[in-house]
């Protein structure tokens, strides 16, 4: 395995919490993925599942490192899912070379527009692979026998690698060249996300209104600077986000940049939020039922803002958009962080001497809420606005539904 | 990578951007203690295990994590079970972070290990000096910053201590972590550490400053609440003193405290104190367990078991701090109560109860079984119908059916405990014989028998298990039918001294009864004016001006002691008067004090000489005291040249005679008389000396009263004077 110096200093880094904010984490992720497959040697043949595997190999690593940074699998995800476009799409080009007829092929276009993200929503392979190009197998007559990933035949990696020993050449360094283009580009989304996402800003902001928001994140810091700039004005209320406190440097920021802003504590949420016109915030996660993995305290800001039927808008850049529906989310999902953010330990440290009977303080500090989708009026992310119930859909455009278990199966597979 | 300018977006906590300069590390894989015994025999205390992993590895990763790069691990006893263990974990491998070995057979105490190491030329700069026993969290960047800062000024800081706050127990003056209360004067401006005591006198509650330490320091500020964390920023200098003094042993006791008392050198400590991080070593059964409850409250987060799995399978947090391995086989009756960790591939029985419990890997739990606040560490094998209770039990031991432990049991390695077979309280077991040299008291700190077993167990590991096997324990051994192991007699100190750094909690009674004795000490100390009050500290205060005043009363008293002491040497060893005088003068200088405070202890001395002499009667008595001032007048009369120091000397004299001496009582007035012939006391001192107490309360004039007489022949005589003269 190449680089294997970058992967662990990456799985060090991940372990240790040390690199926070998915942003950055999804970055560094698809920069390691790109040197990955650069440096991975591809044969002739097969080469969608050798890339395939490689990434695997290394994503399945480095989500073990930190399972609770969804960003990780999300883009580990989405380079396989890239991969695999690719190819398709090398194939079909392919196809289009060798004269197959041009009726065909379009179909063929048009079905795997719609059908892959379908096929995302039914989970069920066995359905899935009626609607995926059935005329690719029947066209290469060519029934798939690699031991590689029996139960959810990744039929296009497989049968491709038979269609490729008919036209060996140039693909193979394209295939890689292509991926290694497309990856650039999710990088470049990645990095302009905020930008993205911003530019909404003045649809969603109106003149004199007062808008609510709860920590700090970088997209809602930019997401209003640009209404700012856009000369609209409008008053932004900040609630502290205990125990990290981190609302305070936003407050500080916003009001640098010449906003009106308010500081209060996080329990003074349901008393505002009256006054408040919408609640804008950053997540941690989106899930694929538009669930949202935030930081702590925001299930509660949601369901002041329900009550009051106040919009709660999510900012979210599309590397957010996890795959996963949540199970136990407030358990699995979540980090117990130390609980000297919350009290001093030299203070308290009498009460939790287990010694003596006085061993009766704990403290837990948890860092995200789960705020349900019900409670969520609207995400916004790089490619628009849109509902939670839409969320499904989406996530079937970015990633592929073989890929939802990352981990390679070792007990049921081969 | 970005990824050394994305993470520097966030606060400048991650210290790789700020420690460039190679930063190196000593870790003393041994703690040259004996506390861990008999468990130590076998296996040396950083390898044992710490909410299931091996403790080095929480040292070693915090090491890498605050920016360390290259570690040197002292290995001596056990050493080849260390170097085995590092060898096989990936830390030999590890990018930008090198762990090298340094293997000493014959270092008996810190202070040999450092010495070793000088001699190998290693380090290079600044260094961390930990022992292989420490869990911490903390961000080093500050503190290096701080020592580094000082060298700078000051080429004499040669060393940073990291303290921590931490309550002690006011009733059983010992801390969380089971050491004794721990007292530190601190400058609170420099930071600059000038006192530093472990092993206070606990019985008297009293604390001996030195005077001079409240002359040079402008303020002081006194703790007891504050925990050694046993982490080091030291300067190379630190190694060559500890070769300079060859008879340095123990980092705090001879090192810390000779530099603290030595100034010629002037070679300065200062302390770095922590807020929001961790860090704790563990010295002894109580803070192994404290700190395992630390871990598993996540105080030394990102170090817990859902994180940092060192290889181990994955562990998984659930509701209530309850740490689950992935494969587990738990019956579904067996209830798992809140913190509690299990290791992978244990099994346990129906209807078993666990709480507040740390399970290793591979363990078989039975059926009804109560495991209360446990350690039980890897492929233990727990039969039906056990109850544990506060117990330590390490690898390979066996519990038949219907056993119990009660609390405080350490039960060694490969132990059997028979059937229906209670242990009792505080027993520590092991398949090892207690050595027998290991009665002198000096044995506790140095542990010299601790590397020479150690050694041999090393190399002949083997060997003395199969002759564990072959001494064929009788059916009916101490531990019960079929049971394999030899119960520790409690050495020195005692059963009384068990409880304090055992894994059980502190009993009720114990507590009860220690709060009592300090309220009877208090009692004590309120009414008795005999003992000092200096350093009396109330449990919960810092107040070093309150020290400062009970410092100086305290200063008289023993200032008086000294003079009657050197008075009565002079008396018996026909000293001359010189000599004495001279000998009075220094001790004035060194309690500077005033003439008339040496005229009045002189003064005390000599009448109570004069009263310890054997006398008959009254008459008697004014002889002595008329032949101890003719012999001692000279003395006594060189500090009295002024009237006030004569005044002093009557008060005196009329202070003994309410108080200590009064048989001087009936014969105040003819003494007085007779110091006023003898020219000691002058006729303007007496005559002041009435006209102070004039004011003065009724009881207060017992004297003057007496006196009058004399004091009316005074007045009258220097009439005469006066008249004969014109």
């Amino acid at each position: 395995m190449p680089d294997v110096q970058a992967l662990n200093e990456f799985v060090n880094l991940l372990k240790k919490r040390k690199i926070e904010g998915s942003q950055a984490t999804a970055k560094l992720t698809a920069e390691l993925l790109r040197s990955v497959i650069s440096h991975q040697r591809v044969p002739h043949t097969n080469q969608a599942t050798y890339l395939i595997n490689a990434v695997r190999a290394v994503g399945e690593q480095i989500i073990d490192a930190n399972p609770i940074e969804l960003s990780v699998g999300n883009i580990v995800r989405r380079v396989l899912h890239i991969i695999r476009e690719e190819d398709l799409s090398l194939v079909t080009d392919a196809m289009a070379g060798f004269g197959m007829s041009a009726t065909s092929d379009d179909e063929d276009d048009v079905e795997r527009d719609d059908h892959p993200a379908l096929s995302a929503v039914v989970v069920a392979a066995a359905a899935r692979s009626t609607l995926r190009p059935p005329s690719l197998q029947t066209l290469l007559e060519d029934v798939t026998d690699s031991a590689a990933i029996p139960p959810t035949p990744s039929s296009t990696g497989d049968s491709d690698g038979k269609s490729r020993s008919v036209e060996k050449g140039t693909r193979g360094r394209k295939l890689k060249h292509d991926v290694i283009e497309a990856v650039n580009e999710l990088i470049q989304d990645i990095t302009s996300c905020h930008e993205q996402i911003a530019e909404q800003a003045v649809e969603h902001i109106h003149q004199n209104e007062v808008i609510l928001t709860l920590g700090s994140s970088k997209t809602v810091f930019e997401f209003l600077c640009a209404a700012k700039e856009k000369k609209r004005s409008f008053k932004v209320v900040v609630a502290e986000g205990a125990p990290r406190y981190r609302g305070h440097l936003l407050a500080k920021e916003l009001a640098a940049r010449g906003l009106q802003s308010t500081v209060i504590a996080d329990s003074a949420c349901f008393a505002m939020i009256s006054r408040v016109n919408m609640v804008i915030v950053g997540a941690h996660a989106v899930m694929a039922n538009g669930g949202v993995i935030a930081p702590i305290g925001l299930h509660m800001v949601a369901l002041a803002a329900h009550r009051h039927a106040v919009p709660f808008v999510v900012l979210a850049g599309s590397h957010k958009l996890c795959p996963l529906y949540p199970h136990n989310p407030h358990v699995l999902l979540n980090e117990l962080r130390s609980p000297s953010e919350l009290l001093d330990f030299g203070e308290f440290s009498d009460l939790m001497d287990s010694a003596t009977s006085l061993g009766s303080l704990h403290v837990v500090n948890p860092a995200f809420d789960y705020v349900p989708p019900n409670l969520v009026s609207l995400f916004i992310t790089d490619t628009g606005g849109h509902n939670p119930s839409y969320m499904y859909r989406l996530i079937a455009d970015y990633y592929s539904a073989d890929d939802l278990v990352v981990k390679q199966r070792p007990t049921a597979g081969n | 990578m970005g990824a050394q300018k994305k993470s520097g977006a966030r606060v400048s906590e991650d210290p790789d951007e700020l420690v460039r300069v190679p930063l190196q590390a000593i870790l003393l894989a041994d703690s040259f203690t004996t506390k861990f015994r008999p468990i130590t025999l076998e296996r040396p205390k950083v390898l044992l295990p710490l909410v299931n992993v091996p403790m080095i590895n929480y040292t070693l990763t915090w090491l890498e994590s605050a920016g360390v790069e290259e570690v040197f691990v002292f290995c001596c006893s056990h050493s080849k079970q260390v170097i085995n263990y590092l060898e096989k974990s990936e830390w030999l491998s590890q990018p930008n972070f090198t762990v090298a070995t340094i293997e000493s057979q014959n270092s008996v105490s810190a202070g040999d290990a450092l010495r070793v190491i000088y001699e190998r030329n290693v380090i290079h700069g600044d260094f961390i000096l930990i022992s292989g026993d420490t869990v911490s969290n903390m961000s080093l960047t500050q503190a290096l910053l701080e020592h580094k800062e000082r060298r700078k000024k000051d080429n004499n800081a040669v060393m940073t201590m990291v303290i921590k706050r931490s309550k002690p127990n006011p009733a059983i003056h010992q801390s969380r972590l089971g050491t004794d209360e721990l007292f530190m004067a601190i400058d609170p401006n420099t930071k600059q550490l000038v006192y530093y005591e472990d092993r206070a006198d606990q019985s008297r509650g009293t604390l001996h400053l030195d005077k001079s330490l409240l002359v040079d320091n402008p303020s002081l500020s006194l703790h007891h609440d504050k925990q050694d964390c046993y982490i080091d920023i030291c300067s190379p200098e630190v190694l060559s003193l500890f070769t300079d003094n060859f008879d340095y042993q123990h980092l705090r006791r001879h090192f810390v405290k000779g530099l603290l008392v030595d100034d010629i050198m002037g070679y300065k400590i200062f302390v770095h104190e922590i807020h929001s991080d961790y860090a704790a070593r563990i010295d002894n059964f109580r803070s192994y367990d404290t700190v395992s409850k630390d871990i598993i409250h996540r105080w030394t987060y990102p170090l817990v078991p859902d994180v940092m799995n060192f290889g181990h399978t994955a562990t998984k947090l659930e509701r209530q701090g309850m740490y689950r391995a992935l494969e587990i086989s738990q019956s579904q009756s067996a209830v798992i109560g809140p913190f509690t960790v299990i290791g992978s591939g244990t099994k346990i029985g129906n209807n078993t109860k666990i709480s507040n419990s740390v399970i290793g890997e591979g363990c078989k739990i039975g059926s009804n079984v109560i495991i209360e606040g446990c350690y039980i560490w890897d492929n233990i094998s727990i039969e039906d119908g056990c109850k544990l209770q506060h117990a330590i039990v390490c690898d390979g031991v066996i519990i038949k059916s219907g056993a119990v432990l009660e609390p405080g049991v350490i039960l060694s390695f490969k132990v059997v405990v028979g059937p229906e077979f209670v242990v009792p309280p505080y027993s520590k077991v092991s398949l090892f014989q207690q050595p027998i040299e290991e009665d002198s008291d000096e044995e506790l700190e140095y542990a010299d028998s601790t590397s020479v077993i150690g050694s041999q167990v090393d190399k002949s590991d083997i060997e003395i298990s199969s002759k564990v096997l072959e001494t064929n324990f009788s059916p009916a051994s101490q531990l019960g039918i079929g049971g394999a192991g030899h119960v520790w007699s409690t050495c020195e100190g005692g059963h009384e001294e068990e409880w304090r750094h055992s894994v059980a909690p502190i009993p009720k009674d114990k507590i009860l009864e220690a709060i009592k004795t300090m309220e009877d000490d208090m009692e004590f100390a309120q009414d008795d004016s005999f003992l000092p009050p200096s350093g009396e500290l109330k449990p919960n205060s810092n107040d070093s001006d309150d020290d400062d005043h009970e410092d100086s009363r305290d200063d008289s008293y023993y200032f008086e002691k000294e003079v009657e002491a050197t008075f009565l040497r002079a008396v018996h060893e026909n000293i001359q008067e010189s000599h004495l005088m001279l000998e009075i003068n220094s001790l004035k200088l060194s309690y500077n004090k005033q003439t008339s405070d040496c005229a009045g202890a002189l003064f005390y001395a000599m009448m109570k000489y004069a009263l310890d002499i054997p006398h008959s009667s009254a008459d008697s008595l004014l002889q002595n005291v008329q032949v101890v001032f003719t012999k001692w007048k000279k003395a006594l009369t060189s500090y009295l040249n002024d009237k006030d120091e004569q005044i002093e000397v009557i008060l005196k004299f009329e202070e003994m005679c309410l108080e200590s001496a009064n048989e001087f009582a009936p014969l105040f007035t003819t003494i007085l008389h007779h110091l006023y012939n003898d020219d000691v006391i002058e006729e303007n001192a007496i005559l002041s000396w009435e006209d102070e107490k004039k004011d003065a309360d009724e009881a207060d004039k017992v004297f003057v009263k007496q006196a009058q007489k004399f004091i009316q022949w005074l007045k009258e005589a220097p009439e005469e004077d006066d008249e004969e003269e014109e």
